[in-house]
């Protein structure tokens, strides 16, 4: 199993989750700058991701939509902050309204800080990411992570068993 | 309370250094309020107050006995409040666990043209 440490801090409404991969750190980069590679991990299998636009770099923005198994669209976007080329970025993920991916400023914005630290011959993951409230939490919560996490929950199952 | 406003109380109650202390005294075995009052440096109103927002969030209960006020920590609320990280921790495992399959497959740059850009529509 990859993930090595999880740390929930409630006070601070943030997620800490350390994860090793057996590939160097400019492996795990290109997944995250290749579009292609990156809608296949970042949509859960039942909720496959489409990215239409996809800029790793500051300032970037990446457009991208997840599709239910009813084929209904959640419109999502990142706001790249900054990069540290094949070490990691930081950048804030929120909500769209729609195909022209309009902000949905009503829905919260994460904002998630990622690192790739070689380690072991493989690289060390570490995604930090910061809900502003607990309105903000549940509300992300409340948009459909259960789905998509249990789906991601049966798939590392499988992973284990496998 | 409905569940939104039951997640606010409570992030709201542990946003504080010495309600999350507080918590964890009474989570480990009933306290009298007086009791925690001595432990810190502020006044007995002022830590009966933060006893007061742990409970109103129902992290914390009170009962009385003779002139004692005794608290409480509710394990199942605070379980509660780590569950809904937990979902969102499963999220980010789901997507671990794909990083490390994709990286497992052969180098996609040894293989032909990639797929063209998928258009908006």
């Amino acid at each position: 199993m990859p993930v090595t440490d999880v740390s929930h801090d409630l006070a601070a409404r943030t997620l800490t989750i350390v994860a090793d991969f057996a590939a160097p750190p400019k492996r795990i980069w290109e997944v995250y700058a290749d579009p292609r590679q990156l809608e296949r991990v970042w949509g859960p299998p039942t909720y496959p991701a489409t990215f239409v636009d996809h800029d790793l770099a500051p300032g970037g923005r990446t457009n991208y939509y997840m599709t239910s198994p009813e084929g209904e669209r959640y419109y999502g976007y990142w706001e790249v902050v900054s990069v540290d080329e094949p070490f990691g970025f930081t950048f804030d993920d929120g909500f769209a309204l729609d195909e022209q991916f309009t902000k949905n400023t009503d829905l919260p914005v994460s904002s998630n800080v990622v690192t790739f630290v070689e380690h072991d011959g493989g690289t060390r993951a570490t995604y930090v990411g910061t809900y502003a409230s607990a309105e903000a939490l549940q509300a992300v919560l409340d948009m459909g992570i259960v789905e998509g996490s249990s789906a991601a929950i049966n798939q590392i199952d499988e992973l284990v068993a496998g | 309370m409905d569940g939104e406003d039951a997640a606010d109380a409570w992030f709201h109650a542990l946003s504080d250094r010495t309600r999350r202390d507080i918590l964890r005294r009474v989570l480990a075995g009933e306290h009298s309020v007086s009791a925690l009052a001595a432990s810190y440096d502020m006044s007995f109103a002022a830590v009966q107050k933060h006893v007061a927002v742990l409970e109103r969030a129902g992290l914390l209960t009170k009962r009385r006995q003779g002139r004692e006020a005794l608290a409480s920590g509710d394990v199942a609320a605070v379980r509660s409040v780590g569950a809904m990280l937990t979902e969102l921790e499963s999220l980010w495992r789901g997507r671990i666990s794909r990083i490390d399959e994709l990286i497992a497959e052969p180098d996609p740059r040894a293989e032909p043209a990639p797929p063209p850009h998928i258009p908006k529509d």
